[in-house]
């Protein structure tokens, strides 16, 4: 049924109680190295060091305004004090029109994900399965085309944006999102359709199934958990971004997105940390819901594909 | 099963296209000009001022500054009174990143009509680096700025004789932050010259030293720019020692650094701030000033319920009113008021301030005249009246300070319209990036952080000038 279950039952023809006794030594060793108790306690101090910044932004959002500004949020603790009104400011303020920034957010995060999963996929598809050429030299191009920092492309593009006349549209983020992305998308997904079995699309072949057949009813429904972790990295990566929407959307009402607004929240003199740290947990909750909602694609699509490459 | 998997497939991906059809199609009829508005006769505001620019209907202006919430919502509400006249529409935009991103929208070519320049040394940066951008100040924000403010603050707005940028808003930076409350009860007197103050402050020494208390505190963190109140406590101080010509000659390093006569200025500016038994009130020892922000730096003037402050004066500019917790009474007879940094004698009586400027970016007739709006008394009256807590003046002779509400803007707008005290620009505001934004706050830093010497202070700013 799926790729992942038929590649355990594959029967290469060896003894089968050795492979699998390898396997299960090699599973065994792992399992006593991770499960050490120097490992565990050094996993358990990095998560406790990790989490403690984003601990006490909670803390301090949930504080009133005067105990922030006079002492830290680890006095919490000895004095502890509880007021929704921070929440209630930035959801409901007048000034920080959090509703309008939110839409932008999703409006600008969906299409930067659908664009360049698209356009990956269908070039994905090329690169792996339709021999054309110049094919090595074109798909070494776009794998080195990850090394390329964005910064340097900024001002080149907004330059070209403003010519064109997309300036003050979503369509500038939205395209730079997908420049962006392409590079690692074609190369990740690149990879997971390599992974298909030659002999499966050659009997789809045989069946007399066309490059637009096999692509729908051979590759997609094989490469959903790898759709669904790139999707999920890069909705992370744009709901997240703050560099790319504030040189290509500004600051401007229409089409900024939530980070853009969330840097601004503390203030023309930073003195408004109440708002900031109660901002930053309400632009939290919808990336930590699409990642608990698809976590189980997460790690499993992205070691598949980054590995076996 | 495959089958099902199949058709589900295809449904999800048909059921994305479509979607992204659909925003597609929202986002490319997303106008970023919300229209014509406005309608011209503005109800019963009185227009007549403004019949000068004519009728602006359906034009939009855009505004781009570094002034965000919550300062930013009088700014768009002072503009009420010029679009309910005029129909145009202002549509105002700021950012924290602004003095980036504005030089990112001009190299691409997308720059603001109107920017709010923060400091003069990026304006002379645009107007070098980007001389096509920028549009020289239009014919009735000329005429404004000569008649409403004093020429000095032409001459911060303009580079190489041409007039760019008018002013805008405006700060007092001699000030001294003290309690009211707190004098009175201990019978202080506000000083009038540099001596009064030493005796103050040693006398505060002398009452309340033994209860842990200082005369002074004081903070220079802030972020990046951590020491740049220390800067101004200096070039406050060359105001004073060295006088006005001097000062001018040290923006432009005919002064050197490690001049004399900056020196002297720079061991005053010791006497207190390095000076152990007079701060760090109720912050710590000296070095602590490096490790407070500038924010917190003043708070130990306010006592506890019952009990004497650990502070009792802390320098710095008129924008501080911000940061007293809310409920605090800022007033003459209040909880905190500021009092003018004395001169060595009550006779000399210079001001330390800063500014924004008002530069276009396109030269048609509704940025022209919204510009001149902008440097007119309409402007920075509706502007006050449209700040109901305070905390903004301008140096506009035609600002009424009756409709400041706060006491310490009135008198910072009777400081400004004084034109018998000398009034100069933030120093380190006009140098060169790599000495007022970048050595002159780090060597500060370090004076006061490290105990740096006076000489090997000075002596580095001085190598690190371009």
């Amino acid at each position: 049924m799926s790729a992942v279950s038929s590649e355990l039952t594959i029967d290469d023809g060896t003894p089968k109680g050795s492979a699998i006794d390898r396997l299960d030594a090699r599973a065994a060793k792992a399992r006593r190295g991770l499960g050490s108790v120097g490992a565990s306690s050094i996993a358990i101090v990095l998560a406790i060091l990790w989490t403690i910044p984003t601990f006490g932004l909670l803390i301090t959002s949930i504080r009133p305004q005067a105990d922030i500004q006079t002492s830290g949020w680890w006095t919490w603790f000895s004095s502890p004090s509880f007021t929704s009104e921070n929440y209630h400011e930035v959801l409901t303020g007048s000034t920080t029109n959090f509703s309008t920034f939110f839409v932008n957010s999703f409006v600008i995060t969906i299409p930067s994900v659908l664009i360049p999963i698209t356009l990956a996929l269908l070039a994905a598809y090329a690169f792996a399965w339709i021999p054309f050429k110049g094919r090595e030299i074109l798909f070494v191009a776009v794998f080195a085309l990850q090394v390329v920092p964005l910064q340097i492309a900024l001002i080149p593009l907004l330059t070209q944006y403003v010519r064109w006349g997309l300036n003050g549209t979503f369509w500038t983020v939205w395209l730079s999102h997908t420049i962006f992305a392409l590079p690692l998308a074609i190369f990740l997904l690149h990879n997971f359709m390599k992974d298909v079995p030659r002999s499966l699309v050659e009997a789809a072949r045989v069946d007399g199934a066309g490059h637009v057949r096999i692509f729908f009813t051979v590759m997609l429904p094989l490469l959903v958990p790898a759709i669904a972790s790139f999707a999920i990295f890069q909705f992370l990566w744009v709901w997240n971004d703050l560099l790319v929407a504030l040189t290509f959307a500004g600051g401007s009402k229409n089409v900024a997105p939530l980070t853009v607004r969330l840097a601004e929240l503390a203030g023309t003199r930073d003195d408004q940390w109440h708002l900031l740290s109660a901002g930053a947990f309400v632009a939290m909750v919808v990336p930590v819901i699409v990642f608990l909602a698809l976590q189980r694609y997460f790690v499993r699509g992205l070691l598949a594909g980054s590995v076996k490459g | 099963m495959t089958s099902v998997r199949r058709r589900r497939v295809f449904a999800a991906a048909a059921t994305g296209a479509a979607l992204a059809l659909v925003l597609t199609a929202c986002g490319g009829n997303d106008d970023p000009e919300p229209g014509a508005t406005g309608d011209g006769d503005g109800g019963d505001a009185d227009c007549a001022a403004y019949e000068q620019y004519g009728d602006l209907s359906g034009k939009t202006v855009t505004v781009y500054t570094s002034i965000v919430s919550p300062e930013d919502q009088p700014h768009i509400d002072s503009y009420k009174p010029f679009e309910e006249c005029t129909g145009a529409t202002i549509s105002y935009e700021g950012s924290k990143e602004f003095e980036a991103q504005l030089l990112v929208r001009l190299e691409a070519g997308s720059a603001p009509d109107i920017a709010y320049i923060p400091q003069p040394g990026l304006l002379q940066t645009i107007v070098q680096d980007y001389p096509d951008t920028i549009v020289p100040a239009s014919e009735g924000t000329s005429a404004n700025v000569d008649e409403f403010f004093s020429p000095s603050w032409k001459t911060y707005g303009s580079v190489d004789g041409t007039f760019y940028a008018a002013p805008l808003g405006a700060n007092v930076k001699s000030f001294v932050w003290y309690s009211p409350k707190q004098f009175e009860a201990n019978g202080y007197d506000i000083p009038e010259t540099w001596d009064d103050l030493i005796a103050l402050s040693d006398k505060i020494v002398a009452d309340h030293g033994a209860d842990g208390a200082k005369p002074w505190c004081a903070g220079i963190g802030s972020g990046d720019a951590t020491g740049w109140p220390a800067t101004d406590w200096l070039e406050d101080m060359v105001l004073r020692t060295a006088g006005g010509d001097v000062y001018d000659k040290w923006i432009t390093n005919d002064v050197k650094f490690n001049d004399p006569q900056i020196a002297t200025a720079l061991e005053k500016v010791g006497e207190i701030l390095r000076n152990p038994d007079y701060v760090n009130g109720g912050l710590g020892d000296v070095s602590s000033i490096a490790a407070t922000t500038f924010q917190d730096g003043g708070l130990p003037i306010l006592a506890e319920d019952g009990k004497d402050p650990l502070c009792y004066m802390h320098r710095q500019a008129s924008f501080y009113a911000a940061n007293w917790p809310a409920g605090t009474n800022v007033a003459e007879d209040g909880d905190v008021f500021a009092f003018y940094f004395p001169g060595l004698d009550a006779g000399t009586r210079p001001v330390l301030g800063g500014g924004e400027f008002v530069a276009a970016f396109s030269d048609r007739p509704e940025v022209a005249a919204f510009q001149a709006f902008l440097a007119s008394p309409e402007w920075a009256n509706a502007k006050a009246v449209s700040t109901p807590n305070g905390g903004w003046v301008s140096a506009n002779s035609g600002l009424d300070p009756k409709n400041l509400v706060s006491p310490i803007d009135q008198l910072s707008a009777t400081i400004l319209g004084d034109t018998t005290q000398e009034f100069r620009f933030d120093a380190s505001d006009l140098m060169p990036a790599a000495v007022g934004a970048g050595s002159f706050w780090t060597q500060m830093t370090a004076w006061i952080a490290e105990g740096k010497s006076d000489a090997d202070v000075l002596d580095a700013i001085q190598a690190s000038w371009p």
